[in-house]
Order: structure tokens, then C-alpha cells, then sequence
């Protein structure tokens, strides 16, 4: 079992009958995995990461019919080659933990294109059972699907399904469990894992339409010009060799092929019998296709996907339903653009809304936190009090509030389709800067918060997407920036001024990110990327992605800001805070024309942003004008926004790209925060 | 072929549209030469088959026009980018040199400098698109590989490929030809962009964003460094 994941909440005990199951979910993204596996575990969840990767895991618990099922919810992926550490994951868990039964999501108004992923779990001989997911949908494109058909072509059980109504699904887990306890009872005759693959005679609907001859194969695509029996002999020189692994011998002989460089390492250790005679094989396979070996076998099972889909649905000439005509609009070159900014600005305008309304209930609710002098108090009970449940209470009333609902309406917006069109649309706008449209959600949810934005980038695929993507994340004005900038600027000056500050973080983000982005070595890759279909939001997908988010910030940002207010106000008591304030002077105070103050004050907002405002208030009371000038106010505001990002965006840096790269984006944000702020210190008082 | 004709073959190329011919005048103005001049090139193209000249409405390239056209207009482009990238001359003064050159560049030398720039997808000065080769090949991989071979021996494209980026909404095409590196490659055909795949443009949008395709049932958003390098045969609708 996954003993080394995290510990499940409530931990089952393990019958030693075998009532104990473990059930996989895999299939492509957008399919409704995330729906059925909500469906099945209810609240039995804990999502964490897998071990060393920076990819989340699911897993669930369920009980049925006297079993205790696990069910492992693998990341959404199109195919099991190794370019993306999801697709690496999924194979590894796969092979390695032996799952009870695997149940393949597939969406059914795109078929084929997921049959492509069921034949290559196929080709893994592994316990299977096909959830033919998204029926209505499919009936709302007109698409029929012969489920039973489906099941004979593939040899394994078809449950169909409309998960978000939670039709089938008791069906479905039964099936699952039926294929897991009795293989050998399910339409397919099984191979037992590591046996030798004996062929099995096809289903009557032979392939080809060679009707009448029973051809036996292997399970998945077929190759012409004797490739097959090429297959057949490597899988069998593999057999004979004993090289011990994890993966049953065709499927290796296959991978082999293909060229697959993490299968050809671990053989190659063990057998360069068999590397060259795969290597053989795959020269007489281009012979044969005049393709590269992985553009073969990739044709070969879309052929069959093809064929099988063809064979199984019915695509009724339909007209474009409302839903599509929808869809169209939202991508037309005005509308499209205009939708873009009516779901970014509506977002924001809902956030500070409602988030404005709650954290007046909340700070109402908490008013009876009031920062003591540390002069009266005595300064033990300073930190703890300043600190500690400053820190708290900071968190509850100042971001949670606006970011709860935040993610709420984006969590919304993401499951509903709407933000893959806003990505779609704003693509070439991020090339400008040397991204591309994935990274707008990163982008947007760093309105936020920056740290479950970093997280976000996991999307991006490469790392030095993710990490200029994180790098832009850095200078986008989350909640707390806001805070700051409105409390200082807008209070102070005025909201022009404030709202240009707003402008001239983005400017310099752009700038910054069209920087790193020559300096960071490597190509931009471009956008590939799926356009699913609008759809109703699923509640628990939406809830669940919410809190996922949340959550991150509750136990990272929650424990960093209380820490590390608590570590500031300690330093701040016994007066190490005034010397090193002193040696930065000369560029607080010279370069960047800041009163002396505001060393203390920019120590303290690296924990929190907001702290650079709730000191002053503390220090100065409630007329911040009467001890800056606007001039001031504004650099402060500016180099607040820009300056290292805080404390738990430094940890989420550390936790996803490591101490070098943190180090080298808050090196690269506080150099420009000097630079700026020092050129706006010099020019600021001749405008304003 | 004269170094004229391949001169006006290449103009007529950029100056193409979907259905409207080219107009002499536009020709004209475009390689600095008299009317009349063009006119009469006109006539002697038609002759040899490159172009149908109807006088009064213009010129369009016949598919033998087109496909040397746009093996010219390859040479000149893939020059360019050669001449910027690995000798570095300037912007300003790679147009005019190619122009000289791409005569005399052979087609073996033509391809032997696409692998060496690994493939390149557009022209240094105007950032314009390098047509695809004319090789039977649905992938550089297999250039690479089949490099040593003796390029008189390697098979043609049957018919004619356009960009994905060059298609308009609503038109389709087969997927014949994937140009770059192979992590692209392997994703599209993830992706079920396999060779002969039919493929249908649902939405282009503005300033190179990205195109919207439908493949296989499902929808894809394919970036412009993306659709510009994956060519189809066009299917006519």
C-alpha cells in the first residue's frame, strides 16, 4: 500500500480476507475524473503530494459492499510516454503499486481521442474497467455511443455514466470490483501479470474486416510488414533474459520501439541483448512506415482508436446547439476580448466586494485585538501578543476574506470552461512578455495570493515556465499589496495615484518577466492546449479546488506570518531592529528619500505586506500625512509592492524550485524595487 | 530556370491571394520593372505553364508555378535566416544578399542548411514564414535520419502543403507535415495530430494568437510558433 503518503484521516483497518481493494482512476483531463472520485470518497480525502514530484495526489476512501477501497485519483493526462512528470507518476504508480482494478474515465463526446489513452493502459495488462463518463453531454452533440459494442471491441466492461448526476456509479465501483476479485470472469481472458502474453483469439468484429478468420493478438494497436511478430519474439527474448522488472514484458518490448528513453536506460543496465534487438526492430518498423518509430506506433493505435470509434458511435448531423454557438462567441475577435475582460474584471470587482463586506464582519468580530506598547506591557507579552495572534488575526481578517471568495468564483470559472477561452484570447498579449496564455491563470490567481499562484504553475510543463511564471507571480498586487497601496495612496493622496501604482506594477512586471526571460536559458514553448466545452461547475469539484487553495495558505501563510511576526517583534523589542534599519539607511533614507523609519517598516512588511501600513498606524496613528509627504507615501507604497516577495512566497519559492532559484527571484525583485523606487524618489516631486 | 523568372515566381508568391489573381501593376511596383516588361513576362510564363494570365485581371500562379514559387521563396528565406544567425549580418542587408544567392543555392545545400539551423520556422527581417520543403517527409526527424541518403533519391510531397497558420476558419485540411523539434512532435501526435489526419480550422484569432482546430472530435488550442509549423493538404469544401 501507499504507506509512504500521507496518513489518511481516518486509516481503515486492512482485512487480511481480501476484502481490501485499491482502485485507480485514470483517464485524459476535463473527463470528470475529479467528479467521480469526489462521488465515490465523499470527504475521505487527503490530497498531498506524490513523493519527491511536484504533483498532487489524491487519494479516497470507500466503503462498499463489505470492501474497503482505497481509490487513487491519478493526475489528467493524454498518453504514457515520459515528457511530463504527471504522465511519469501514472505510470510509475501503475506498475510499481499494482493497482486492485484500474478505472479508465473517458469522456465520451470526445471518444477517440481517449480511446488512444485506454489502448495504451491496455497495453499495461492491467485490470481494467472503462467508465464511458459524459453521456449527456455526448447526447447534446448529437454522439451516440453503443456501450455494449464498446465493451466487445475492447474486451473489457464499459460502464456508462453521467457522473455529475451520479448515474452509474453504483455500477461502476460493482464492475470494478467484479474485474478486481475475478479477471478471468470478465469478457477478456487475462494473462496473469508477468506470465508470458499468450495471443487470445479477437472478438468477431475482427480488425480489417477480416471477417470469418479468428486472428489472435496481443490487446491494443497492431502493426503491418511483421512488426507484430517482431514484438512478439523481443517480448519473448525479454522473458527468456529475466531482466526483473516492474512492467510486463510486451508492454516493455513495445516502450522499446517507441524509443522510450526511460525504458531503454533500464534495460539497456541489464540486457544489450535486448536494446539491440529492439534497435533492429525499430529499423525495420521506419522501414516499414517511413515515419520515426514513436510517430508509428502513435499512428497505429489512433488507427484503431479510430476504427473502434467509428465502429461504436453514432454522430448525428446536428445543428450548433446554443452551448456552441457560446462557445464560438466567447473566442470572436471583439467579443472575445471583451468577454476576456469582463471575467478578469468581474472576478476582481466580486473579490473586494464581498471580500471588503467579510473582513468588516470579521474585524468587527476580532475588534478586541488591539496592538499593545511594548513600553507598558513588558515585552514578553508583547511578542506573543503583537506577534502571535497579531499574526492571526492579520491573516483572518485581511486575506482570507478576500481570498476565499476569490478562488470560489475562479474555481467557478475554471470548471465552467470560460477561463480556457480567456487563455485562448490573451495568448499573443503573453507573448509579448515570453509567456503564453496558460500562465494567465497563474497570473490572475496572483491577485490573490501569490502562494497558491505559484503553486498554479504546475500547469505551465516545463520548469522554466513554471519558474518565469512564478517570477511574474511575484510582482502581481495580491490582497496584501493592495492593502498597502490603497491604505497609503488612495487614503492619503488619491486613488489616481494609487490606481497608476497599479499600472506601473504591471508595466514593470512585464518588464522585469521580458528580462528573465532572455537572461533564463531555453525556448518558449507554445501553447498546446484542450478546449473542452462549457459546462455546468460541479459543486464538490469547485469546493474541492477551493479549499485545495486555501488550504495551502492556511498552512503555510498562517504558520509564516505568525512565526515571523512573532521573530520581527522580538528582534523590534530589544532593539536589533533600529541597527540594521541604520545600515540600510543610506538607501532608505538617500536613495530612496524615506524617512528612517522606514527601514523598521520594510523589515516588518517582509513578513506581511501589510505590516509596512499596520506599523505606521501603530507608530503614528490615524494621519499617516502628517509624517510623510505624498511623495513619500507613494515611493513607500512602490517599493512595498515591489521589494522581496514576502516571507511565505520566499517558502512556497523554496518548496517548488529550491533555495537557488528563491534567492535569485528575491534578489531580482529587490534589485528592481530599488531601481524604481529610486527613479520615482526623483522624479515623483516634480509631478505630484 | 532564369534567375528573372524565379525572381518574378517569388514575387508573385508574396503577392498571392486565396482567390483573386495578382495585378501587373502590383508586379510591376513590386519588382520595380515597367509594365510593359511584366507583361511580357507574363506571357512567356504562361507559356511554360507557371502562371494563367488573363490581361486586364491579372495573373495566378498554376500549381507548377506555385510549388517553384514557393521553393524560391524557401531558398531566399532560409538564406536570410543563415546569413543573420550564423554569419550575423545585419537585418538591413540579409534581403538584398539572398536575393543574389538563392539562385545559385542547390537543393541539397537548401537542406543541408535547414538541419544545420534545426529547422527554422520564419525569416530574420520581417519575421515571415519559411515555406515547408518539398521532400516526401511528414517530419525532421526523418530528415535526420534519412540524411545520408542520395537526395535525388528521396521521394516528393504529392501535392502541395499550406501552413496551419495560413488557413482561414472553416477550411480543412490533412495533416501532412510536422516541422521541428520531436517533444513538439510527440505531443501533437498525443494529441492525435497523426500523418493524413483531418483536421478543421474553427477559429483564427487576431494578432497570431493561437488557432482553435478540431481533430479527432475534440477541440485544440495550437499556439502560432505552433500551427505555423505543422503544414496540411488542403481538402477542398
Amino acid at each position: 500500500m501507499l504507506s509512504h503518503h500521507a496518513a489518511a484521516p481516518e486509516k481503515k483497518p486492512v482485512s487480511r480476507n481480501g476484502k481490501h481493494l485499491t482502485i485507480a482512476l485514470a483517464g485524459n483531463a476535463n473527463v470528470g475524473k475529479s467528479v467521480i472520485f469526489n462521488q465515490l470518497t465523499g470527504s475521505h480525502q487527503t490530497i498531498g503530494n506524490w513523493p519527491g514530484k511536484t504533483v498532487e495526489s489524491a487519494k479516497g476512501f470507500l466503503d462498499f459492499e463489505g470492501y474497503n477501497i482505497t481509490i487513487v485519483d491519478l493526475p489528467g493526462i493524454y498518453s504514457l510516454s515520459t515528457f511530463s512528470i504527471e504522465e511519469i507518476v501514472t505510470r510509475d504508480f501503475i506498475a510499481r503499486e499494482k493497482p486492485d482494478v484500474i478505472i479508465n474515465v473517458i469522456g465520451a463526446p470526445v471518444l477517440e481521442r481517449n480511446l488512444f489513452f485506454t489502448l495504451q493502459l491496455m497495453e499495461m495488462d492491467m485490470p481494467m474497467v472503462v467508465c464511458l463518463n459524459q453521456i449527456d453531454l455526448a447526447e447534446s452533440k448529437g454522439i451516440k455511443i453503443d456501450a455494449a459494442g464498446l465493451e466487445n471491441r475492447l474486451g473489457i466492461p464499459v460502464v456508462p455514466t453521467v457522473a455529475s448526476r451520479g448515474q452509474g456509479i453504483r455500477e461502476l465501483v460493482a464492475r470494478a470490483i467484479e474485474t478486481a476479485k475475478s479477471p478471468e470472469n470478465t469478457i477478456a481472458t487475462r494473462p496473469v501479470a508477468g506470465e508470458v502474453i499468450k495471443d487470445r483469439p479477437v472478438p468477431e468484429a475482427g480488425r480489417r474486416g477480416r471477417h470469418g478468420r479468428r486472428r489472435r493478438h496481443r490487446r491494443g494497436a497492431r502493426f503491418r510488414g511483421g512488426i507484430d511478430t517482431g514484438l512478439t519474439a523481443l517480448a519473448g527474448l525479454i522473458d527468456s533474459e529475466n531482466l526483473d522488472l516492474d512492467y510486463p514484458s510486451h508492454w516493455v518490448a513495445l516502450k522499446l520501439l517507441e524509443g522510450d528513453a526511460t525504458i531503454t536506460d533500464l534495460v539497456r543496465a541489464k540486457s544489450e541483448k535486448v536494446i539491440a534487438a529492439s534497435e533492429v526492430l525499430a529499423r525495420q518498423t521506419e522501414e516499414v512506415y517511413k515515419q520515426p518509430r514513436f510517430a508509428a506506433v502513435a499512428s497505429e493505435r489512433y488507427a484503431l482508436a479510430n476504427e473502434i470509434a467509428g465502429d461504436v458511435q453514432i454522430q448525428a448531423v446536428s445543428k450548433p446547439t446554443f452551448v456552441e454557438r457560446l462557445e464560438r462567441l466567447t473566442t470572436q475577435r471583439v467579443f472575445g476580448y471583451v468577454t476576456s475582460v469582463i471575467v478578469i474584471a468581474g472576478l476582481l470587482l466580486w473579490t473586494f466586494t464581498v471580500g471588503n463586506a467579510l473582513s468588516t464582519l470579521l474585524s468587527d468580530a476580532l475588534s478586541f485585538f488591539q496592538p499593545v506598547d511594548p513600553q507598558i506591557s513588558g515585552s514578553f507579552w508583547s511578542i506573543l501578543w503583537n506577534g502571535i495572534f497579531g499574526g492571526f488575526v492579520a491573516g483572518v481578517t485581511l486575506v482570507l476574506p478576500f481570498v476565499i471568495p476569490f478562488y470560489l468564483l475562479l474555481a467557478i470559472m475554471e470548471d465552467s470552461g470560460i477561463l480556457t477561452r480567456v487563455a485562448f484570447m490573451l495568448d499573443s498579449a503573453m507573448h509579448q512578455m515570453g509567456l503564453h496564455g496558460k500562465a494567465i491563470i497563474p497570473l490572475i490567481l496572483g491577485f490573490g495570493c501569490s502562494v497558491p499562484a505559484i503553486a498554479a504553475t504546475r500547469i505551465m510543463g516545463t520548469r522554466r515556465e513554471r519558474l518565469l511564471a512564478s517570477f511574474a507571480v511575484t510582482f502581481a498586487p495580491c490582497t496584501a499589496r493592495t492593502i498597502v497601496v490603497l491604505g497609503l495612496v488612495a487614503v492619503y493622496v488619491n486613488i489616481w495615484w494609487a490606481l497608476a501604482l497599479y499600472v506601473i506594477d504591471l508595466i514593470v512586471m512585464f518588464i522585469a518577466v521580458k528580462v528573465a526571460v532572455k537572461v533564463i536559458p531555453g525556448d518558449t514553448p507554445g501553447l498546446i492546449m484542450e478546449m473542452h466545452s462549457f459546462k455546468l461547475p460541479s459543486l464538490s469539484v469547485v469546493l474541492k479546488q477551493t479549499w485545495a487553495r486555501t488550504r495551502s495558505l492556511i498552512f503555510l501563510v498562517f504558520p509564516l506570518y505568525m512565526i515571523g511576526s512573532a521573530a520581527v517583534q522580538t528582534l523590534y523589542v530589544y532593539g536589533i531592529l533600529q541597527p540594521v534599519s541604520d545600515f540600510i539607511s543610506p538607501l532608505t533614507v538617500s536613495w530612496l528619500g524615506l524617512p528612517g523609519i522606514a527601514g523598521i517598516l520594510l523589515i516588518f512588511g517582509f513578513v506581511r505586506k501589510e505590516m509596512i501600513l499596520l506599523t505606521m498606524t501603530v507608530l503614528f496613528g490615524a494621519n499617516l500625512a502628517a509624517v510623510l509627504t505624498p511623495v513619500q507615501l507613494i515611493v513607500l507604497a512602490l517599493v512595498g509592492m515591489l521589494y522581496i516577495p514576502c516571507l511565505s512566497t520566499v517558502g512556497i519559492l523554496v518548496k517548488e524550485f529550491g533555495w537557488k532559484s528563491a534567492l535569485a527571484i528575491s534578489a531580482a525583485n529587490l534589485a528592481t524595487a530599488i531601481l524604481i523606487g529610486g527613479i520615482a524618489a526623483k522624479i515623483l516631486p516634480y509631478i505630484v | 530556370m532564369s534567375n528573372s523568372t524565379e525572381e518574378y515566381l517569388e514575387a508573385l508568391y508574396s503577392l498571392r491571394r486565396e482567390t483573386e489573381p495578382v495585378s501587373t501593376s502590383a508586379l510591376s511596383k513590386r519588382l520595380n520593372i515597367a509594365p510593359a516588361s511584366v507583361t511580357e513576362m507574363m506571357h512567356k510564363l504562361a507559356e511554360k505553364g507557371y502562371v494563367k494570365y488573363s490581361p486586364y485581371h491579372g495573373v495566378t500562379l498554376t500549381s507548377k508555378g506555385y510549388r517553384s514559387a514557393e521553393k524560391m521563396t524557401r531558398k531566399h528565406r532560409l538564406l536570410e535566416r543563415f546569413l543573420h544567425d550564423v554569419l550575423k549580418i545585419g537585418n538591413d542587408k540579409v534581403h538584398k544578399e539572398a536575393c543574389e544567392m538563392e539562385h545559385a543555392l542547390s537543393d541539397e545545400t537548401a537542406r543541408a542548411m535547414c538541419q544545420a539551423l534545426e529547422s527554422p520556422d520564419s525569416c530574420p527581417d520581417d519575421g515571415q514564414l519559411i515555406p515547408a520543403c518539398d521532400l516526401g517527409f511528414s517530419s525532421c526527424e526523418e530528415c535526420r535520419k534519412w540524411g545520408q541518403d542520395n537526395p535525388e533519391k528521396i521521394s516528393k510531397r504529392k501535392s502541395s502543403v499550406v501552413s496551419m497558420s495560413d488557413l482561414k476558419e472553416n477550411q480543412e485540411g490533412l495533416i501532412s507535415f510536422i516541422r521541428g523539434d520531436n517533444n513538439v512532435l510527440r505531443r501533437l501526435l498525443d494529441l492525435g495530430l497523426t500523418p493524413d489526419t483531418k483536421i478543421k480550422v474553427c477559429r483564427v484569432s487576431p494578432l497570431k494568437g493561437p488557432v482553435e482546430i478540431a481533430c479527432r472530435g475534440s477541440r485544440l488550442a495550437l499556439g502560432d510558433e505552433i500551427a505555423r509549423n505543422v503544414f496540411v493538404e488542403k481538402v477542398a469544401n
